[in-house]
């Protein structure tokens, strides 16, 4: 089947999405103090990495950040056609009393957020968790929203979105990939 | 990818096998060190444990891996089980598998005890130690422990020392190390050698000639149950000309390091201070035990249901032949 690739952000935009979102994450928090980052793997790490950077760039403060995997508490690992790879867990730091900011490129069903939630709390209890997202595309199947979000992209359920980082990729970008028929 | 329906052996899984189990496994150490030492991944399912052998470590570690996972654990030991009413380990099984676990973890004193219930029940089973065949998990660890500590699990020169005759360890470290690449040394008296090890790798019959410039020496406990037929003429002499102690150690390469499965027999294949010193890997073993058990529950535990429609047809035919035979 072909596919049908349109792109909704490109570098630039990438970029002024997640300047914005840390301007706005230090400004709710009034600076990095309290502050914690973690990533949602694999691509929430990414993003959440280039955070840090820019929050350090504005306070000259580097706050600290980890990542979680979240396949351990999945809620379809029993329908999964094959068991996914875990690659682990890292938070080198306690996160009590933290305001935490989570990380993921793209909010969908917000299952994979519901996840996150239950994983942080076996590490502890932040005094707040705040939800930062690239992309926000809607089909929401559970009550979660976001904090913090880089752009709102309605799409329709035969779509998928793709978030590209110069990391893996090679270049920054986001694009809506739509399945064509016949 | 490791995508087999049991663990019942590590002969004739492939390099990408056993690296992807041990990496997989490599994951599940930080539960441990969580303050809440619980995931939610097994939620709802049931392992039970057949031991009928005695088991401190291989058992523990099997129940508190379970329940990391947020699984239930039921374990049945041989002196407490109908089997001391005479029933046989098939109508034992059956009548397990009945209670539908999601998976079984057996040990057995008969070599391939598990490998002819996994033919003959429906859930995954795992292969906790049969006879003098395999232990699969324990070679898992072993290697987890080396590659921890080493850095590498290829280019390696093992020493295995002691009772290689009765040694399940052995064989599933033989497999899993020369798979990945290693050089594997079998060090004891001929009477504790058995035939095959020739084709293992080097055999040695002397400690220090066995042990010099190894980079890890893996020591065997001497099996005193399985010494009835007077394969040493006594145990002191035994430790005489195998027992590990500093002196030997020194022949290894510097930054050598020992292992042993446990349970340790002090002053008999491996002196005190050389068990409790600084080239001791045996609880780190111990603790990465957890671990490799972790991820194999997961990995077998959760393909089933997933699994199920394409599990091989031999699988599947073994209880069809069973029936026409009873």
């Amino acid at each position: 089947m072909a596919t049908v690739e349109r792109q909704v952000l490109d570098a630039l935009g990438v970029e002024r999405a997640l300047a914005r979102i840390a301007h706005e994450i230090l400004e709710r928090n009034k600076g990095v103090d309290n502050l914690v980052f973690i990533g949602v793997r694999s691509l929430g790490v990414e993003i959440a990495q280039r955070l840090v950077d820019k929050a350090e760039a504005i306070e000259g403060i580097r706050p600290p950040s980890g990542i979680i995997d979240i396949t351990l508490y999945r809620d379809d690992l029993h329908r999964a056609s094959q068991t996914p790879l875990v690659h682990g867990t890292t938070i080198g730091f306690p996160i009590d009393d933290r305001a935490l900011v989570l990380v993921d490129d793209v909010l969908y069903t917000g299952r994979t957020t519901r996840a996150a939630l239950d994983a942080l709390m076996d590490f502890g209890r932040p005094r707040s968790v705040q939800l930062a997202v690239l992309i926000d595309r809607g089909h929401r199947e559970l009550p979660i929203r976001a904090d913090y979000v880089g752009k709102n992209l309605p799409t329709a359920l035969n779509e998928s979105v793709e978030v590209r980082l110069k990391e893996r990729d090679g270049r920054d970008e986001v694009v809506l990939i739509r399945a064509e028929e016949g | 990818m490791f995508t087999r329906r049991h663990l019942l052996g590590l002969e004739g899984l492939s390099r990408e096998e056993i690296l992807s189990l041990i990496d997989t496994a490599g994951t599940f150490k930080e539960i441990s060190d969580r303050d809440i030492k619980k995931v939610p991944t097994l939620r709802g399912k049931t392992v039970v444990g057949l031991f009928y052998e005695a088991s401190t470590r291989t058992r523990t570690s099997f129940e508190i891996a379970a329940k990391r996972l947020s699984a239930d654990y039921v374990n049945i030991s041989a002196p407490t089980s109908s089997s001391s009413k005479g029933e046989t380990l098939l109508d034992t099984a059956r009548n397990i598998s009945a209670m539908r676990p999601d998976a079984l973890v057996i040990r057995h004193s008969a070599s391939g005890a598990p490998h002819f219930l996994a033919k003959r029940i429906d859930c995954p089973v795992i292969n906790a130690g049969d006879g003098a065949h395999e232990h699969p998990t324990q070679a898992l660890l072993d290697l987890l422990t080396i590659r921890d500590k080493v850095g590498r699990l290829d280019d390696l020169t093992v020493a295995i020392v002691g009772d290689i005759l009765h040694s399940r360890v052995t064989r599933s470290n033989v497999h899993a190390l020369r798979t990945l690449g290693n050089r594997v040394r079998l060090v004891g008296p001929p009477t504790l050698l058995p035939a095959e090890a020739a084709a293992w790798g080097e055999v040695h019959h002397d400690l220090r000639s066995g042990v010099r410039d190894a980079d890890v020496v893996m020591m065997l406990r001497l099996q005193r149950e399985r010494q009835g037929r007077n394969y040493l003429p006594s145990l002191d002499e035994y430790s005489r000309y195998f027992c590990l102690n500093r002196a030997a150690l020194a022949l290894a390469k510097p930054d050598a390091v020992v292992m042993h499965p446990g349970p340790i027999n002090r002053g008999v294949e491996i002196a005190s201070d050389v068990a409790d010193g600084a080239a001791s890997l045996i609880m780190q073993q111990v603790t990465n035990g957890v671990a490799v058990r972790m991820a194999i529950l997961f990995l077998l535990v959760n393909r089933v249901r997933a699994a199920a429609p394409d599990v091989p047809v031999a699988e599947h035919a073994a209880p069809e032949r069973r029936r026409k035979v009873g």
